[in-house]
């Protein structure tokens, strides 16, 4: 037992530096997931409200694909499809130029695609239940079409977004894990690597694995936060907000 | 005779893709591991989500009825399961299993965790049955008291109300969100292809580390998206008609 807390001890003898570093490339992928991801979903989100049949289809075709494929296979597509497709514009533009596309922007570039997807559809579901009439109210005021959305709809369409939102991150969370097969050192990558060397395979997976879930814990407390917060203005039955 | 119908109907096939722009040359070299891939990948599904089932009923009911304890465990088990990455639990079992080797081939158990396919399968099963738990918990405790109240009324015993009673209805309210958790299972199966299963997204990669043709992921992602779109398309007409009462009640 005692061995096995001197493998997680920080420093040359010790895993520990190197799984928190892991720990903390887990978080910054999804953090910089999490804005262009809601910024997608909202997008698709419009479009599939749009009074436009096209963009409507599209908006559609776009969930369809991204919340039917495996996030793995999205991963790949964009990695090696990245990669293949910009050789190829740089083979026309420079003789046998290759270019080696960042690991990190294709994990944030697929897990927001997903996430997008995935996250239009709570966005949509908010949208419709802020009722028509605000819209025209803000209309009569003379705000424009884009003041309405962003003074008016925005801020009542984020109260009721928020619970179908910290569950998108809370799977998002997970997701990343996946980027580890492309050679991202995120924590799952980086406790892989402390397996190969010490072949201490099922206690370093479960540190592992007790780090996904205190992250989790740690969202699901400041979701919570969030909710309370969200709902400040609003009366409930039984008095409490 | 057979052969030749057909050979002449996979040249046709081939020269049809052909002329859609996909290469005949790969499909012919890779289009028979794809077909085992997809019979992979169901069978995954199929076999975790089946006995995930299974234990997801008891977990369900310990959450409900169990005591402090038995409720408690109840959902630290769903808690972990939904807590962490499958990939993670996947490698817990695989190569944390290969860790106890010895001990496993002690109780004879090794021949189990020997094989990845059978690892994979134990992991999504652990996996699926924290989710599916959830949503019947969900369906359970969605119901009004009355309806145990009512049935015991009637005479019933706690396990007849369970079975004739409650569960059917919890099964009613919680149809359309298992049929998301079987298309995420679907989705998520392709995470078995990390640990050297050749599923659909085993042999695709398999396939493109030996052609390097982006092609073949193409075709990987319209076989996954087939067969979600087939699964959510039979789950509404499957919910349709198991809750057509409900329908007509409003």
């Amino acid at each position: 037992m005692l061995n096995l807390l001197e493998l997680l001890s920080f420093g040359p003898n010790g895993w520990g530096d190197e799984i928190a570093k892991g720990a903390l490339l887990t978080l910054e992928l999804a953090i910089a997931t999490l804005p262009v991801g809601f910024a997608i979903g909202l997008g698709v989100a419009l479009a599939k409200d749009s009074g436009s049949r096209l963009v409507r289809a599209a908006g559609n075709l776009f969930t369809t694909v991204f919340r039917g494929l495996p996030e793995l296979l999205t991963l790949f597509i964009v990695y090696y499809g990245g990669q293949i497709l910009f050789t190829r514009i740089a083979g026309y533009l420079v003789e046998g130029a290759t270019i080696e596309v960042n690991q990190f922007l294709a994990g944030v570039i697929a897990l927001s695609l997903v996430l997008g997807a995935f996250s239009s559809e709570v966005f949509l579901a908010a949208m419709r239940s802020v009722s028509r009439g605000q819209k025209e109210a803000a209309s009569a005021l003379g705000l424009s079409k884009w003041q309405a959305f962003r003074l008016v709809v925005l801020p009542q369409l984020w109260r009721v977004a928020l619970p179908g939102l910290s569950n998108n991150w809370m799977v998002l969370l997970k997701d990343t894990s996946l980027v580890s097969v492309i050679a991202i050192n995120d924590l799952m990558r980086q406790t892989s690597i402390a397996v190969g060397v010490t072949k201490q395979p099922f206690f370093f997976y479960l540190v592992a694995c007790t780090i996904y879930l205190l992250f989790s814990i740690l969202s699901s407390v400041g979701f919570s936060y969030a909710e309370a917060r969200a709902n400040r203005g609003l009366k409930r039955i039984g008095g409490k907000a | 005779m057979m052969d030749a119908v057909f050979s002449t109907l996979g040249a046709g096939f081939l020269a049809l893709m052909g002329l859609l722009g996909l290469n005949a040359d790969l499909m012919s070299r890779y289009g028979e591991r794809f077909l085992g891939g997809i019979w992979v990948t169901l069978e995954l599904v199929g076999i975790s989500v089946f006995f995930g089932l299974l234990l997801a009923l008891p977990l369900a009911i310990a959450r409900v009825e169990g005591g402090r304890w038995t409720s408690r465990a109840a959902f630290a088990y769903s808690y972990f399961f939904r807590g962490t990455p499958l990939l993670a639990q996947t490698f817990l079992v695989y190569y944390g299993a290969g860790q106890f080797r010895e001990q496993l081939t002690d109780i004879g158990l090794w021949w189990f965790f020997r094989d990845a396919f059978n690892c994979a399968v134990l992991t999504f099963t652990l996996n699926t049955a924290a989710y599916q738990s959830e949503i019947l918990r969900g369906g359970i405790q969605s119901l009004p008291v009355g309806q145990s109240e009512g049935a015991k009324a009637l005479g019933l015993n706690s396990v007849q109300t369970y079975i004739k009673v409650i569960l059917p209805q919890a099964f009613a309210v919680g149809l359309r969100p298992l049929g998301n958790e079987l298309v995420l299972m679907v989705k998520a199966s392709s995470i078995a292809s990390v640990i050297t299963v050749y599923d659909l997204m085993g042999v695709t990669r398999l396939a493109f580390s030996r052609s390097y043709d982006m092609e073949v992921y193409l075709w990987a992602a319209v076989l996954y998206l087939v067969m979600v779109e087939t699964i959510r398309r039979v789950w509404d007409v499957l919910e349709r008609r198991l809750n057509r009462h409900l329908l007509l009640s409003h």
